[in-house]
């Protein structure tokens, strides 16, 4: 039952004398379109950027471009191939292969890890499903190539956009190294509680 | 031998001077010249269509083919030429192949009745600059000016697809409409000169009113018919607000959906070719054609080949003005929705067009059709009449219901009830 105080009459506002000669309204508008191309044309600036010379600014922080894979403070593959970024993927286009670590402080290290830059849809969920924040998008959008194959990007590639990428974007919360021997990583004075920054957590040796 | 060789090379030379000094020698020069020029003034106004539309939405246009962008209408032109001409199966093949080569053709046959440039003086002869100079000019380019929807029209019926169809009634529709204020719009003109030759039209506005101020073209008579015979040919060659034909958001490409390649450049280059022969046709109409005021050059009197030029350079700024204005329009607004395009028609500039063709007989009778003053204070009345009805009827041009009455709450709560009983 819909009561009568939750229906809310909506009229459209009714048109002044000018407005309904429709006229007026016309000369208004070819005035505001005259005035935009005459300040283009006196040297006012464009509002876009000529793009293989120019870029954007981009938001380095969040902008969803293609994937790096990190490393950590060491050199090495931050992955620990755990699937968790290739399950939550929705398109289907991460393919790691995992096998046992070499290094103490983990159980598994990607052997392989593909990621189809041309079925990913950049929506970021890998990055947010990523427990030791290994893999993450960055602000690179221009990537181009001349086949399929070409295009998907393999653990050396991505690896080596992180190194490219890494000055713009420094990894936002290294976490991975020592987690295995600490035990549980999300209890207090953890690298959730803070303390990340200083790279606290992370020391890269096994601590006990 | 050789005697008789150059005695024939100077024969010969002779009577190709004469040929060019000819009447027929001047008509077929400038039919070259003009279709050579008309291609590329219309190849280099969409390159200026696309310029200005950057401009005003604060975007820099094609910058990148050439200097400035422009070698750009060649790169287009290429494009055209060379990719693959494609003849959809399920189309009718005659009709599809001539459709855009009616297009083509019509619109830049109009240009031959144009008085380019006055009259040009070699020897003793007086030589119209222009292709041909018929009695009854202004028909002919009327004529020609309607038969451009054919290209249209035959292009959606051919292409067997029911957006190119759609598009192809709409613009039926259209242009039988925008005929009726266009050809009223043209017998004022028609009415208050006395004359069907566009020549004649062009050089009745060389005179001058109030004491050499003021020049005597048709627009200081009738600026309301000046006003609606644009907007008419703003519907004719299918230009926004009323490019209804090729309504990308709703019929795809319109009557040109299943053409590429050549065919469609062909029905583009018609487009523009069709706005500028327009264009031509309202400077000859309402601002004098070649006749600048108060300069000696472009004045019926001024018979020199430089004086022609400087007429023609004259007649085609006035064609690129209103060429600017076309583009500038298309920038501005949007496109009407079918139903205002014909409510503005019919109960818009037909009602309007009908009273300046009155006013015009009525002036007429009383021998005051050359009078600026009785006609502009006549289109006066009519456009603040016509402005008074729209600003006081109930429903706005735009077809915008204000006064839809508000459902009741008695009668929605009162069913309501009956249900949930």
């Amino acid at each position: 039952m819909i009561r009568d105080e939750d229906i809310i009459e909506i009229r459209e506002p009714t048109l002044s004398a000018t407005e309904r000669l429709y006229l007026p309204q016309i000369l208004g508008g070819m005035k505001t379109t005259l005035l935009h191309m005459l300040r283009n044309l006196l040297g006012g600036e464009a509002r876009t950027v000529e793009y293989p010379e120019q870029k954007r600014d981009l938001r380095v922080a969040n902008y969803r471009g293609v994937h790096r894979l990190n490393r950590d403070e060491q050199g090495r593959v931050a992955c620990v191939s755990c699937f968790m970024c290739a399950t939550a993927c929705p398109a289907d286009c991460i393919h790691i292969e995992g096998a046992e670590s070499p290094w103490e402080d983990r159980e598994k290290y990607p052997v392989k890890f593909d990621i189809d830059e041309l079925r990913c849809i950049y929506c970021g969920m890998c990055e947010e499903a990523c427990p030791v924040d290994a893999i993450e998008l960055t602000p690179h959008y221009d990537l181009v190539g001349r086949s399929r194959q070409e295009m998907i990007l393999g653990k050396e590639e991505l690896l080596s956009i992180f190194d490219e990428t890494k000055a713009i974007k420094p990894r936002k919360n290294p976490r991975i190294t020592g987690y295995l021997n600490t035990g549980d990583r999300d209890k207090p004075g953890g690298c959730d509680a803070g303390g990340c920054d200083s790279g606290g957590c992370d020391t890269g040796a096994p601590s006990a | 031998m050789l005697d008789s060789v150059t005695s024939w090379a100077s024969e010969c030379s002779t009577c190709v001077v004469d040929f060019a000094t000819s009447q027929l020698g001047v008509s077929v020069i400038l039919a070259a010249v003009v279709f050579g020029a008309m291609q590329g003034v219309v190849s280099y106004s969409i390159y200026f269509e696309r310029k200005i539309a950057a401009w005003m939405q604060d975007r820099r246009g094609p910058n990148r083919t050439g200097p400035l962008g422009l070698f750009q209408p060649i790169a287009d032109g290429l494009k055209f030429v060379f990719k693959e001409d494609i003849l959809p199966n399920h189309v009718d093949k005659v009709l599809f192949v001539l459709a855009p080569t009616l297009a083509f053709i019509v619109a830049f046959i109009g240009f031959a009745a144009i008085p380019w440039g006055g009259q040009l003086q070699i020897g003793d002869r007086l030589l119209n600059i222009q292709v041909a100079n018929p009695d009854i000019g202004l028909l002919y380019l009327l004529g020609v000016g309607s038969m451009s929807v054919y290209g249209v029209v035959l292009g959606g019926w051919a292409s067997n697809n029911k957006y190119s169809f759609y598009g192809g009634i709409r613009a039926t529709a259209q242009m039988i409409s925008y005929e009726i204020p266009m050809g009223f719009c043209i017998l004022v003109i028609v009415l208050t000169m006395g004359t069907l030759r566009l020549e004649n039209i062009t050089l009745a506005q060389t005179g001058y009113w109030a004491n050499g101020l003021i020049p005597q073209w048709n627009v200081f008579l009738h600026p309301l018919a000046f006003l609606i015979l644009f907007i008419t040919v703003l519907a004719e060659t299918n230009r926004t607000p009323f490019d209804l034909a090729e309504a990308e958001q709703e019929l795809v490409g319109g009557f040109h959906t299943e053409y590429g390649a050549l065919k469609f450049g062909m029905f583009f280059l018609g487009e523009y070719a069709h706005m500028i022969t327009s264009s031509a046709f309202i400077a000859v109409l309402f601002l004098g054609g070649w006749h600048l005021p108060f300069v000696p050059w472009a004045q019926p009197e001024a018979t020199q080949w430089y004086a022609v030029l400087f007429k023609m350079g004259v007649l085609g700024a006035k064609i690129c003005g209103f060429l600017f204005v076309m583009i500038w329009l298309r920038w501005t607004l949007l496109r009407f929705r079918f139903d205002q395009l014909m409510r503005m028609a019919w109960l818009g500039l037909i009602p309007m067009t009908l009273a300046l063709f009155l006013l015009t007989v009525g002036l007429l009778y009383f021998d005051k059709h050359r009078s600026p003053v009785w006609a502009l204070g006549g289109n006066a009345v009519i456009l603040f009449v016509s402005l008074a009805y729209v600003a006081m009827s109930s429903k706005p041009i735009t077809g915008r219901q204000t006064n839809m009455p508000v459902i009741s709450e008695r009668e929605f709560g009162g069913s309501q009830a009956e249900v949930s009983a």
